[in-house]
């Protein structure tokens, strides 16, 4: 045990407490929520707001909208990841020619450099969405790496309407995040930004520039 | 016992008071900062309970702040981050240096970090041959021209466009000269980006520590931080020992009312969740993640019941967007890492409120500032009593520098003012006077001539209240 | 009938002794009865707010004493009003006193305070069309949480107009000792304010406060500029008292 550790712990400590712990009153929080229909729009409208794109797809048809969206855009690849459910969707019947889907499927040392100059968009799928300010929740782990929605300039993703929770904190709750989480987790509302010169909004800092949502309409 | 070197804050001040482009560029900073909040509360009432929540929370966090520090460290420590205890700026800069050279990192790139500030990092890692490069791009503009930050969450909000296409052009290489903000955004990009690739190490702040998952959570906009935390093979992280609540529940309303308060955004783009390095099955992520809980003065604010609020902050700047003061000369006033309000109580506490004693009494105490802080921290108050710290030694007390801005002048002043106004007969001799004579106090007296710089004498009434109702007479019981 | 202690304010006492008359005419014009004891000199505040908390207490201490009875005590100012009320408690924490002086603060409001939160006085005005704008001053609004009533008195005039200021919640830079010990700064935030007041066309500024009066008014007459600047009371017992 470190000598600073033992001398900072022990001054906290003979601080003392000095009360009774207040409590939490998450009314607040708990108020705000939305039938499920409503939730999809205000994501919608929040997450437009900050200039995300969407397009809209159905369950069985969403393959097909993130292929058009390629083809429009001229895409020459698309890095995805292979072993998840999305991935191998996404590849069944993916057609030969046009964008190139390229799995990520080793290392990043493997192909840092390319992946930093040579890659048109990344797919990811989410775990969910938050409707109050607009906002995706993505696990990256083995299945989707992490970069796969940062570095490429333009990140598509997957999200299901039915997963779209009111707030950060309800989304918390119901993904058991405040237990356990894995090595990275995160929310992304948009496409990146900055404001730094003169107040100025621009977009596509260091993050993608351009944030594709292909939301499949799978309310019941 | 008399103060070091006072650092004199009027004399900072009143140059940025001069300066007429800086004084138009925070006006219509502050405006655009001041408004975008508004909308993000147009509920009074709304906004009243999710500050009380968040107020409660981090009252919370600080009672139990040992007991989840501790938590903290060990679930860090599981999750594979290597935790590191620093008492002070230096031992937090060799821990860095260490680090650092244990793995041969001759690049350091950056997400902001205001603790790393405070600790002059930069300049630490520079002098032993380790390039730290900011990545943030206010953080960027200011470090191309040697500066430091004006404000803590916008730092280069004191440029303007025309000054920063200036120094791309002459300082980016083959960069050519433009005031359009996309390009010149591209261009730190392009810049950026091959520094990300390259760098062999990234650092990061902290803005809330979870203790019952050991997870660190960043907040950001344009995606370095995710870069710098990310893409290099050693991920730092630096965090001020106040920053630890108890779960995730707990930080969501704190990040709720963080972009609202700081920028006017419901979201940042980004809401990162480290909780370890790469995993065994990973493909991508720092090799190792480490992260240096800094004190510096912290333990002793913590130890004192009523100036321990200090450390409720969550660093979202509203105070100093909304502070009369501050908008009009700017952060590099302050002299200190922290301007702002804040600053003005968090400063004095670590440095000593003898040696800043001015920057103590360089607020009108209008409360501008606690009318908005996220958390409630009631920074009048603090600044009244850290004012009598200043001048006075309490039983009990532990601040740093009681009693040395003391001087015999200010002694007597009060003594003499005391002694006048706890005896109606001579208040009543001296309101004779004042009324009277008052017409021949010569403006140029000392402390008359620091009023009458910018307005007229004041004149007392030929009669006072006091006087004209003993002549009414029969008022009294 | 009604009866209330009134608490003049050393500023209204050396300054403007007019509005302080004016304040306890308003008050017998809604048929209350006014004590004003003799000996008041000042709340304490400017020693308080320098750390000099002795000197602020022996001072408090000799005022409190003046209102022994169970009586509102109505103070023409919303800083003086907010120390009595607001920083009595926190100045005698720990004090052997302290349970008194907490029913004293307890018993306090600021003029227009009580005039529409405990009175709801009603007021007619006789007097003729002019515009006027409102500054706010800060402890009036942020330490007693006073919510508009110096409008909503205003706004009974039928013939008077109010202009709003730009910035009306941002400090005059009064702040007591700050407009002395902090000159450049101070005298910057009164300019600005002078500024604002005269870019709302008003001829007249109203507020609850002598030092934000003091402060304004001295910076508009060294502009030379014809802008008056007039407390609260004695601008509502003008329009409102038959001649």
């Amino acid at each position: 045990m470190s000598d600073a550790r033992t001398a900072i712990l022990g001054r906290l400590r003979a601080a003392g407490g000095s009360g009774p712990l207040p409590d939490l009153d998450t009314a607040v929080l708990e108020r705000r929520q939305w039938p499920a229909a409503e939730r999809v729009e205000r994501l919608r409208k929040g997450m437009e707001a900050v200039h995300t794109e969407f397009l809209e797809a159905l369950p069985a048809t969403w393959p097909a909208v993130v292929r058009a969206f390629c083809d429009h855009e001229g895409l020459k690849n698309l890095l995805f990841g292979p072993t998840c459910e999305a991935g191998v969707e996404l590849a069944k019947g993916w057609a030969p020619g046009g964008t190139q889907l390229m799995p990520y499927d080793r290392s990043v040392e493997a192909f840092k450099d390319e992946l930093f100059t040579g890659v048109d968009a990344g797919f990811t799928s989410t775990v969910g969405g938050v409707a109050e300010t607009g906002g995706l929740l993505l696990m990256p782990g083995s299945a989707e790496p992490r970069l796969m929605s940062l570095v490429p300039p333009i990140h598509i993703a997957l999200l299901r309407a039915s997963t779209i929770q009111d707030t950060f904190w309800s989304a918390v709750k119901s993904l058991g995040w405040g237990r356990s989480l894995p090595p990275n987790a995160l929310l992304i509302s948009g496409p990146s930004k900055t404001a730094d010169i003169e107040q100025t909004l621009a977009y596509g800092v260091h993050g993608p520039k351009r944030l594709i949502v292909v939301l499949v309409q799978d309310l019941a | 016992m008399h103060a070091e070197t006072e650092i004199l804050f009027r004399d900072s001040a009143s140059k940025a008071l001069l300066d007429p482009q800086l004084r138009a560029n925070f006006r219509r900073a502050m405006d655009g900062l001041i408004t975008k909040r508004r909308n993000q509360f147009p509920d009074p009432a709304d906004l009243q309970d999710l500050r009380d929540l968040s107020t409660a929370i981090r009252s919370r966090s600080l009672l139990s702040l040992p007991e989840l520090l501790e938590q903290f460290e060990a679930n860090c420590t599981k999750n594979g981050i290597q935790v590191h205890w620093a008492e002070t700026c230096e031992q937090a800069n060799e821990l860095i240096l260490g680090i650092l050279r244990s793995k041969n990192a001759k690049t350091l790139v950056k997400g902001k970090s205001m603790v790393s500030e405070e600790m002059h990092l930069n300049a630490f890692l520079e002098s032993k041959g380790i390039e730290a490069l900011e990545s943030d791009l206010g953080e960027y503009i200011i470090q191309l021209d040697g500066e430091t930050p004006s404000h803590i969450i916008m730092p280069a909000i004191h440029k303007n466009k025309d000054q920063i296409a200036r120094q791309f052009s002459q300082k980016i290489k083959d960069a050519k000269y433009t005031e359009d903000v996309d390009e010149l955004t591209a261009m730190a990009r392009k810049v950026l980006r091959e520094k990300f690739l390259h760098a062999d190490a990234g650092l990061s702040g902290v803005n809330f520590a979870v203790a019952e998952t050991g997870t660190l959570c960043l907040v950001e906009n344009e995606g370095n931080g995710r870069m710098s935390t990310h893409v290099p093979p050693l991920h730092i992280a630096v965090m001020g020992l106040e920053k630890v609540v108890a779960c995730l529940e707990d930080v969501a309303p704190l990040y709720a009312i963080l972009t609202r308060s700081a920028t006017g955004q419901a979201v940042s783009t980004y809401f990162n969740l480290i909780s370890g390095p790469r995993g065994t099955d990973e493909k991508d992520g720092p090799r190792e993640v480490h992260l240096v809980i800094l004190d510096n003065g912290r333990s002793r604010i913590y130890a004192d019941p009523q100036l321990r609020a200090t450390l409720r902050c969550i660093r979202c700047g509203a105070c100093m967007n909304h502070c009369p003061v501050y908008t009009r000369i700017g952060g590099h006033a302050y002299e200190a890492t922290y301007p702002g309000p804040i600053g003005k109580i968090l400063t004095p506490q670590m440095e000593g409120v003898g040696v800043r004693h001015d920057l103590i009494h360089g607020s009108s105490l209008c409360g501008a500032c606690a009318e908005v802080c996220p958390v409630e921290i009631p920074i009048p108050e603090i600044l009244v009593r850290l004012r009598r710290e200043a001048t006075h030694e309490d039983v009990g007390s532990n601040v740093i520098g009681r009693g040395t801005g003391r001087t015999a002048t200010e002694d007597w002043a009060w003594r003499l003012w005391g002694g006048v106004l706890k005896r109606p007969a001579l208040y009543r001799v001296a309101t004779w006077f004042a009324t009277r004579l008052g017409k021949a106090l010569p403006a140029g007296a000392p402390l008359i001539k620091n009023w009458t710089r910018t307005r007229s004498k004041p004149v007392p009434a030929r009669r006072s209240l006091s006087e004209r109702m003993r002549a009414e007479g029969g008022s009294n019981e | 009938m009604r009866e209330v202690y009134f608490y003049g304010t050393c500023l209204v006492d050396l300054f403007f002794p007019d509005a302080g008359m004016a304040g306890i005419q308003l008050l017998r014009q809604a048929g209350v009865k006014v004590v004003f004891p003799e000996g008041q000199t000042c709340c304490g505040q400017p020693a308080f707010n320098c750390g000099y908390w002795e000197e602020a207490r022996d001072v408090a201490r000799t005022q409190v004493a003046l209102f022994p009875k169970d009586l509102p005590v109505i103070l023409p100012s919303g800083s003086c009003a907010g120390m009595m009320k607001v920083h009595y408690p926190e100045l005698f924490h720990g004090q052997p006193d302290e349970a008194r002086v907490r029913a004293f603060s307890a018993r306090v409001y600021e003029l227009t305070q009580f005039l529409v939160d405990v009175l709801d006085v009603k007021l007619e005005d006789l007097g003729e069309p002019v515009k006027v704008t409102w500054h706010s001053s800060c402890h009036a609004v942020r330490d007693l949480g006073l919510k508009g009533e110096p409008q909503a008195l205003i706004g009974q005039l039928a013939n008077v107009e109010l202009a709003p200021l730009t910035r009306e919640h941002e400090c005059c830079g009064f702040g007591g000792t700050f407009s002395v010990r902090q000159p450049e700064i101070s005298g910057v935030m009164s300019c600005d304010k002078a500024a604002d007041a005269e870019a709302t066309g008003a001829s007249v500024v109203l507020s609850t406060d002598g030092g934000c009066l003091l402060n304004v008014n001295g910076t508009l007459e060294a502009k030379q500029s014809p802008l008056r600047v007039q407390h609260i009371a004695e601008f509502l017992w003008e329009r409102t008292h038959a001649r």
